[in-house]
């Protein structure tokens, strides 16, 4: 996914004069995930800038460019620490449209890598979408694998509005997958259904998007029940209608994230499942998350991330109702 | 109304005792009993040794990833060695010699780097903070720690490390600010060691030094030799006792250099040159105090052995640590555990126990209600 991340990126900078990108140790080092490899070199240090230490100025100075028309690309180096930057993004990148009545807007992305799975230390373990997705003015975009990251890095650098794009550290270099050559786009704002079936909808996104094929497989081989995966790709704005239309046809529904349970996606998932079709419910709509702690160390993840097993056992109670 | 230059009478101080060789400058040389002196160098040989040993442990999977300390020992010991146990240390994440010397048990930073919550549980009678791992962020603590110990009358001074790109966070700039303000008892030290990753300090600010800042937040500024232990230890000293005399806070400067990567998931060769490396070398600290003691005949025979016995038992401990309680990711959540965490807990309990899903019953329901049965319009 890495490798598709930077295509995005190398090819929009190509298109556009406009986009550059600013970090921590984004340039000469390519990022410490490597994403922004060897653009530095393509691209010079006015448009690949390695930023000093500090997230908030980052953010600030990005949405300072974005005024005057630049599309910058943040990276900030751990989700964990985008806090330093909130202000900069809720009360201004998100903000700035509605301020100036339209006048001024922020093209921007804000990418991070969040989630677990690679026995990393405190902030570097964290999913903190729910933060990003209640903020009116601000898209959240969590891709799940390469193609879909490349595609929805690109239509994110295009968007008017500013995109908080989340990367899985587990999927970086996990997930491997062929992309075409030429440039590719995805719509902001829309699910895509990855898998069909009549009995079931699982709904996730990011990394738990692979544990929601795995658990459908094996509800598949199992106990011969056929799901809808429900790969939601944005967060917010949230595509109600893939949603519901899907628990319309099946009538049950799990939801899978990474977040802590509590406000987390799941609930305004089930809340809109409940709004758009109540009527067609089987069963009380689940979710399988991370539980309401912040920090577990990875010697206890495995306690802490929902897995394939969890999803099926809760899948086979919601069948079962 | 003129306009004229306000004549600065502001300056900042550069401090070095022991030269890359081992020589002194005999007038500047603090009067440290041979105790102290041995006790100091088994320390930084104690950072070196046990550096070491984590690169392996986390090479072969025991550990999860750390930041070595390895060139920055002179920095750490000299400044912890000036406080008294009942003074604060603040650490970031880089600071392994100094928590040892504070009292933490090496199987706990061990437990801490291996995943384990329970590495960052401070003893009871412990002044010391845990590892802080979000850049900058600890500095206004140790300003409110100060506050509070001269709110209280409490003797106590606080010192708290960072580095220097620390020093680009908003988080350090008001910490300073608010030091300045209120004249509180802390020490900041920055252990300036020219990278933060893959950033050189001349990317990271335009200042000719971090102790200048001070300047402008109106504290004394000192920039030390940071691998002299010597010039660490007086500048500390010196700082501990103007805070412990009512005289506010220091900022002090350790110019060093970081030896090794700058954590294990990272790769210098992508961003600075082997020569530079190379001529740190040159100025290791341990080599250097070990020259200064071989002079003082204070060296003593097998420290580097003895160091590594008591290494190898920690590791003996830490390995005989028993595989973690999930049920323990509830705990030091709240004081009190909420109802919607003890259905979790038993939940997961339950899960673990006989494989039950997670479910509804983290949302603690009456008994007997049926939420939609009987009103669902049903096609099955
Ligand atoms: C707020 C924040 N941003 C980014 C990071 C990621 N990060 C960890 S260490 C580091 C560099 C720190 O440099 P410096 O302050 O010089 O300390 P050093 O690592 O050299 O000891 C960065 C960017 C972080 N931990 N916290
Ligand atoms: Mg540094």
């Amino acid at each position: 996914m890495v490798k598709a991340l930077n295509l995005a990126l190398l090819q929009e900078m190509e298109r556009d004069p406009d986009v550059l990108i600013l970090g921590e140790d984004v340039g000469v080092d390519g990022g410490v995930f490597r994403v922004t490899d060897d653009l530095q070199r393509k691209f010079g240090s006015q448009r690949v800038i390695d930023s000093p230490l500090a997230e908030a100025a980052i953010i600030g100075t990005a949405v300072g460019m974005a005024l005057y028309g630049l599309k910058p690309v943040c990276e900030i180096q751990f989700s964990g620490f985008a806090f330093q930057c909130f202000h900069q993004i809720e009360n201004h990148a998100a903000r700035y449209r509605m301020r100036s009545q339209g006048r001024f807007h922020c093209q921007m992305v804000i990418r991070m890598p969040y989630g677990g799975g690679v026995r990393a230390l405190e902030h570097h373990t964290e999913s903190e979408e729910q933060f990003y997705a209640h903020v009116p003015g601000l898209k959240m975009v969590i891709p799940s694998g390469p193609r879909t990251a490349r595609a929805l890095l690109t239509s994110a650098i295009r968007d008017p509005d500013p995109v908080i794009f989340f990367e899985s550290k587990a999927l970086y270099h996990a997930a491997k997958e062929e992309i075409p050559e030429e440039s590719e786009s995805f719509p902001i704002g829309r699910a895509q259904v990855v898998r069909e079936g009549r009995d079931l909808t699982l709904v996730a996104y990011g990394a738990m998007l692979r544990v929601a094929r795995e658990a459908a497989d094996v509800l598949q081989a199992e106990d011969g029940v056929e799901t809808d995966v429900v790969d939601l790709l944005t967060i917010a704005p949230l595509d109600r209608e893939t949603i519901v239309t899907s628990v319309g046809k099946t009538g049950r529904a799990v939801v899978i994230h990474e977040a802590p349970k509590s406000f987390g996606p799941g609930a305004e998932i089930a809340a809109s499942i409940m709004e758009g079709t109540f009527l067609h419910l089987e069963a009380p709509v689940r979710r399988v998350t991370a539980h309401d702690v912040s920090f577990v160390g990875f010697a206890r993840e495995k306690a802490n991330v929902p897995d394939v097993a969890r999803v099926v056992a809760a899948a086979r109670e919601t069948l079962a109702f | 109304m003129p306009r004229l230059i306000l004549e600065p009478r502001f300056h900042v101080e550069y401090l070095s005792i022991l030269d890359s060789e081992g020589n002194l400058d005999a007038s500047l040389e603090p009067k440290l009993p041979p105790g102290d002196l041995k006790a100091l160098y088994r320390a930084m040989v104690l950072g070196r040794r046990l550096d070491e040993r984590m690169v392996r442990l986390q090479r072969q999977g025991r550990i999860g990833t750390f930041a070595p300390i390895k060139g920055q020992e002179a920095s750490q010991m000299g400044s912890v060695f000036a406080l008294r146990p009942t003074d604060w240390m603040v650490p970031s994440f880089r600071e392994t010699a100094a928590m040892i010397w504070r009292g933490w048990p090496i199987e706990k930073i061990l437990l801490f780097f291996a995943g384990y919550v329970e590495g960052g549980q401070p003893a009871p009678d412990q002044h010391d903070l845990p590892i802080t791992i979000p850049v900058g962020t600890q500095l206004p603590h140790a300003v409110g720690l100060a506050y509070a110990a001269q709110y209280r009358g409490d003797d106590a001074v606080v010192m708290a490390y960072f580095g220097d790109g620390a020093t680009s966070e908003g988080d350090f700039h008001e910490a300073l600010n608010f030091a300045g303000v209120w004249h509180v008892p802390v020490v900041f030290i920055c252990q300036n060691n020219q990278w933060a990753i893959s950033v050189p300090l001349k990317k990271q600010t335009h200042s000719k030094t971090i102790a200048q800042k001070a300047l402008a937040y109106g504290l004394p500024g000192i920039q030390v030799d940071g691998n002299d232990v010597l010039a660490v230890y007086v500048a500390a000293r010196e700082a501990v006792e103007r805070a412990h005399a009512g005289e506010g806070p220091t900022l002090i400067e350790c110019v060093t250099y970081r030896l090794g990567v700058h954590t294990t998931a990272d790769d210098p060769t992508k961003y600075r040159a082997q020569e530079e490396v190379a001529a740190w070398e040159q100025k290791d600290p341990l080599t250097r105090f070990r020259a200064h003691l071989e002079k003082k005949d204070l060296l003593e025979d097998g420290v580097e052995q003895r160091v590594d016995e008591e290494i190898a038992e920690a590791v003996r401990r830490f390995e005989a640590t028993p595989p973690a309680d999930p049920l323990a990711v509830f705990d030091h959540v709240y004081a009190e555990m909420p109802p919607h965490l003890r259905a979790q807990r038993e939940d997961l309990a339950r899960w673990l126990r006989e494989g039950a899903a997670p479910g509804p019953a983290a949302t603690p329901t009456p008994p007997g209600a049926t939420p939609m049965r009987g009103q669902r319009l049903t096609r099955r």
